[in-house]
C-alpha cells in the first residue's frame, strides 16, 4: 500500500517527460496527459489516505521502501517517502487543488501557442511539490525544493516574450535562492552536529535529548526558517510574490494555493521538532539570549501579515490584491508556527489552499472575460454579467475573511486562539490583520463586482465557459465546508500523539471555536464586521478610490508598496558598485600591477644585474672559482 | 739548520701562490698555461714532502699519477691553444670573450 505513494509522486513527472519529449506538437494530447496524470495521482492519494486511515502507526509515520541515492563518506542519503497525517493530507490538497487548476487551465489557456509547454510545466511543478511533501529527509526535500523553484521559474516566465514576465521569473528565482542558501546551511549544520538528515532520526534524537544541538539550536532553527522565508515569501524576501503575478492566472492559483508558497509553511511543520530543542546561541550571538527561534519566526510572520494587508488596501490590480492577501495569510501561518501551533498553521494552509485557489481562478475568469483587463476600477457591475463567477468569488472572499460557517473562520480562529494564549501583541496584530483582510477583500468585491459598469470591455463581458466554471463550483464546496471536516483534529495527531482523533458531531464542530476560546472567536468575528463596515462605507457605489484624496502620502506609499523594490534596487546597485570598485582596484593593482607587471619585471631586473657578472673573461671566472674554493675550504676547516 | 716538513710546505705554498697569481693576472695563454703547471708541481712537492715525513708511499704514487695526467693535459691543452691561435690570430685572454652572450 505505502509503496503506491511512489506512483503518486512519479505520475506527474512521467507526464511532463512525455510531453516534453514526444507530444509537444499535439496540444490536446499533452493537456489530456497532464490532466490525466494529476487526476490519477489524486485518486491514488485518496486510496492511500483511506487505506492507511485505520493504521495505528500513522501517528509515527510510515516509510515506503527507500533506495540509496547518494553515499559519500559518512553521508548516506536514502530517498524514501514518509507517510503520516501531515503528508497524506498535503498530497490530497496538492493533487486535488492541482487537478482542478489543471482542468481550469484547459479552458483558460486554450489557443495559447505554448499550450503543451504550459502543461509540461504544470506537471513538473506538481511533481516537485509532491516530492517536498513526501520527502523523508532533508536532502531529498532540498532537491525537490529547488525543483519547485525551477519549475516556478518556467511558469512565472511562461510568457517570456514579455519583459515583465521574464524579469518576474528571474526575481522569484533569485529571491528564492537567497533563502535556499540559508536552508542549505541549516541542513549542513544539522548534519554536522547530529550526523543524520532523516526526519525520523533527527526527531528521535531531539525528543530524547533536547540539548543535543548544543549552542547551535537557535541558529540551526533560523537557518532552516530562511528556506521557508524564501519560498513562503516572508519579510524581507516577500518581494517576489506580487511580481510572480506576471505568470498565467492558473499558475498564480497553483503557486498561491497548493504549491510553492505552501512549501515553506509545510516544511516548517514537517521539521517542527527542531524547535523543541533547548534554545541556545553561540557566544557571538549571546546578546540574543532569552529570545528563541520560534519568537523570531512568530514576529516575522506577524509583521509580514500586517505589512502585506496594509499594502493590499491600495492595490488596484485584482491579482495583486490577491497576491498581497496570500502574503498576509502566509504571514498568519508562519506566525502560527512561531506560536507553537503547527497544526493551526497547517489547518489554515489547507483551508487557504481551497479558497485562495477559488479566488484566483475566479479572478482568472474575470480577466479572461475582460480580455486581460486587471484594473478593478475598470470592472464594476460584473455581478450580473458573470453570476457564477460572482457567487463563487464571494464565497471565497467570505472564507478568506473568516465568516462562520466558512472554512476560513475555523482555521483563522485556531490561529487567533494560539495567539491569545502566547502573546498579547501578536493577538492584537492578528485581529488587526483579520480586519484589514475583510476590508480590502470587500473593497475588491464592491468595486469589481457591484456598482456600475465602468468600461467598454466590462459591458461586453459574459460568463466563462463551463470548463472554467466547474472547478470554481467544486472549489467552493471545501471553501464552505472544510471547517467542519475535523481537519484540525486530524492534524493534531501528527504533532501530539495523545490527541484524540474522535471528531465531535457537526453542531459541536460548528460552535467549537466559541467553546474553547470565546475571546478569539468573538474578536475574529468583530474584526470581520468592522472590516466589512469600513469597506461598505468607503466603497459601496464608489467610482473613485476615496483614500488617495484624504491621505495622499499614505496612499502613495502603499501604492508603491512601501518602496521595498526601490530600496532593494538601490541597495543592490550600491553593493554592486562597491564590489565592482574593489574588483577594479584588485585587478589594476594586484593582478595587473603586481602579478602581471611586477613578477616579470623583477625577474628581468635580477637578470640585468646578473649579466654584469658574466664578463666572458677567463680570468674573472678563475678568480671567482678560486674564491669559491677558498670559501668552501674555510667552511670545511672551521666546521 | 735541519730542513723540516714546514719548509717544504712553505716552498710549496709560495710556488702555488705564484702559479695562481700567474693564472689570474697574466694575459698570454701560454704563460697562464705554464703557471698552471707550476701550481700542479707545487701540489706535487707538498705530496712528496708528506710522503717522506710520514714514511708512506701513497703520496709518491699519487704524484706519478699527477705527472702522467699533467703530461696528457699539456699535449691536449697546447693543441687547443695552437688551434685557437690559428683561428683567432691571438693568444691573449682579453680577446677571447666569445663565451659572453
Amino acid at each position: 500500500m505505502k509503496d503506491f505513494a511512489w506512483l503518486v509522486l512519479f505520475l506527474p513527472l512521467f507526464s511532463a517527460v512525455i510531453i516534453a519529449l514526444f507530444t509537444r506538437r499535439d496540444a490536446q494530447l499533452s493537456a489530456q496527459l497532464s490532466i490525466g496524470a494529476v487526476v490519477a495521482s489524486l485518486f491514488i492519494s485518496g486510496a492511500i489516505f483511506i487505506g492507511l486511515q485505520g493504521s495505528l502507526d500513522l501517528v509515527k509515520g510510515l516509510e515506503s521502501t527507500p533506495f540509496t541515492w547518494l553515499r559519500v563518506g559518512d553521508l548516506d542519503v536514502q530517498f524514501g517517502l514518509r507517510l503520516d497525517p501531515l503528508s497524506l493530507l498535503m498530497i490530497l490538497i496538492v493533487t486535488g487543488v492541482g487537478a482542478l487548476i489543471h482542468i481550469y487551465s484547459y479552458g483558460y489557456m486554450s489557443g495559447d501557442p505554448g499550450f503543451s509547454r504550459y502543461f509540461a510545466g504544470l506537471s513538473l511543478f506538481t511533481f516537485a511539490m509532491l516530492g517536498i511533501v513526501l520527502a523523508n529527509n532533508f536532502v531529498m526535500m532540498f532537491v525537490f525544493w529547488e525543483l519547485v523553484g525551477f519549475s516556478s521559474y518556467l511558469l512565472v516566465g511562461f510568457w517570456y516574450e514579455r519583459p515583465a514576465a521574464a524579469d518576474a521569473a528571474k526575481k522569484a528565482f533569485l529571491t528564492n535562492r537567497l533563502g535556499d542558501f540559508g536552508f542549505l546551511l541549516g541542513i549542513i549544520l544539522l548534519w554536522a552536529t547530529l550526523g543524520s538528515v532523516r526526519f525520523d532520526q533527527l526527531q528521535g534524537m531531539i525528543l530524547k535529548n533536547p540539548g543535543v544541538l548544543g549552542i547551535w539550536s537557535s541558529v540551526g532553527g533560523l537557518l532552516i526558517f530562511c528556506g521557508a522565508m524564501g519560498k513562503s515569501a516572508q519579510f524581507p524576501l516577500h518581494v517576489w510574490l506580487p511580481d510572480a503575478m506576471e505568470g498565467p492566472t492558473p499558475v498564480s492559483a497553483l503557486i498561491h494555493a497548493a504549491t510553492m508558497v505552501a512549501a515553506g509553511v509545510y516544511m516548517l511543520c514537517r521539521v517542527f521538532f527542531l524547535y523543541a530543542a533547548t534554545p541556545a546561541w553561540p557566544p557571538a550571538f549571546s546578546f540574543l539570549q532569552g529570545i528563541n527561534a520560534l519568537q523570531v519566526i512568530a514576529w516575522i510572520g506577524g509583521g509580514t501579515a500586517l505589512l502585506a494587508a496594509v499594502i493590499a488596501i491600495q492595490q488596484n490590480d485584482i491579482k495583486r490584491i490577491l497576491a498581497y492577501s496570500t502574503l498576509s495569510q502566509l504571514g498568519y501561518m508562519v506566525m502560527a508556527v512561531g506560536l507553537n501551533g503547527p497544526s493551526p498553521a497547517m489547518y489554515h494552509l489547507v483551508t487557504h489552499a481551497f479558497f485562495k485557489a477559488l479566488l484566483f481562478l475566479g479572478a482568472g475568469s474575470v480577466i479572461s472575460a475582460l480580455h486581460h483587463e486587471q484594473d478593478i476600477w475598470k470592472m464594476g457591475g460584473l455581478r450580473s454579467k458573470m453570476p457564477w463567477t460572482y457567487r463563487t468569488f464571494l464565497m471565497g472572499t467570505l472564507a478568506l475573511c473568516g465568516l462562520p460557517p466558512f472554512s476560513g473562520f475555523f482555521s483563522k480562529d485556531a490561529i487567533l486562539a494560539a495567539a491569545s494564549q502566547h502573546s498579547v501583541g501578536l493577538f492584537v496584530l492578528a485581529a488587526l490583520v483579520a480586519m484589514l483582510t475583510t476590508f480590502y477583500m470587500f473593497r475588491l468585491v464592491f468595486v469589481a463586482f457591484l456598482g456600475k459598469t465602468n468600461s467598454e470591455a466590462t459591458a461586453h463581458a459574459h460568463e466563462s465557459p463551463r470548463v472554467m466554471i466547474t472547478p470554481l463550483l467544486i472549489l467552493a464546496v471545501p471553501s464552505l465546508l472544510a471547517g467542519l471536516w475535523g481537519i484540525g483534529a486530524f492534524l493534531e495527531r501528527n504533532f501530539n500523539p495523545q490527541a484524540t482523533s474522535e471528531s465531535p458531531n457537526l453542531m459541536e464542530e460548528m460552535f467549537a471555536p466559541f467553546g474553547h476560546s470565546p475571546l478569539a472567536a468573538v474578536v475574529g468575528l468583530g474584526a470581520v464586521i468592522f472590516g466589512f463596515s469600513f469597506a461598505y462605507a468607503l466603497y459601496a457605489n464608489a467610482v473613485k478610490d476615496p483614500i488617495p484624496q484624504r491621505f495622499p502620502a499614505l496612499a502613495r506609499a502603499l501604492r508603491n508598496r512601501f518602496y521595498f523594490d526601490e530600496i532593494y534596487e538601490k541597495l543592490i546597485s550600491l553593493t554592486h558598485e562597491a564590489v565592482a570598485r574593489l574588483a577594479d582596484w584588485f585587478d589594476r593593482w594586484i593582478i595587473a600591477g603586481f602579478a602581471i607587471r611586477g613578477i616579470p619585471g623583477s625577474v628581468e631586473l635580477f637578470g640585468r644585474a646578473l649579466r654584469l657578472i658574466q664578463t666572458g673573461n677567463l680570468q674573472t671566472y678563475a678568480f671567482v672559482f678560486v674564491l669559491g674554493v677558498a670559501v668552501v675550504l674555510y667552511a670545511v676547516l672551521h666546521h | 739548520m735541519t730542513v723540516g716538513l714546514e719548509h717544504y710546505l712553505f716552498v710549496s705554498i709560495v710556488l702555488f701562490s705564484l702559479g695562481l697569481l700567474g693564472v689570474l693576472l697574466r694575459r698570454n695563454l701560454l704563460i697562464i698555461y705554464m703557471s698552471l703547471e707550476l701550481m700542479l708541481n707545487a701540489a706535487n712537492l707538498a705530496l712528496v714532502a708528506f710522503s717522506r715525513f710520514n714514511n708512506l708511499l701513497d703520496g709518491q704514487v699519487l704524484v706519478f699519477f699527477v705527472i702522467t695526467v699533467a703530461a696528457a693535459e699539456v699535449s691536449v691543452g697546447l693543441a687547443l691553444i695552437v688551434a685557437l691561435y690559428r683561428k683567432r690570430r691571438t693568444s691573449h685572454v682579453e680577446d677571447l670573450t666569445s663565451m659572453r652572450l
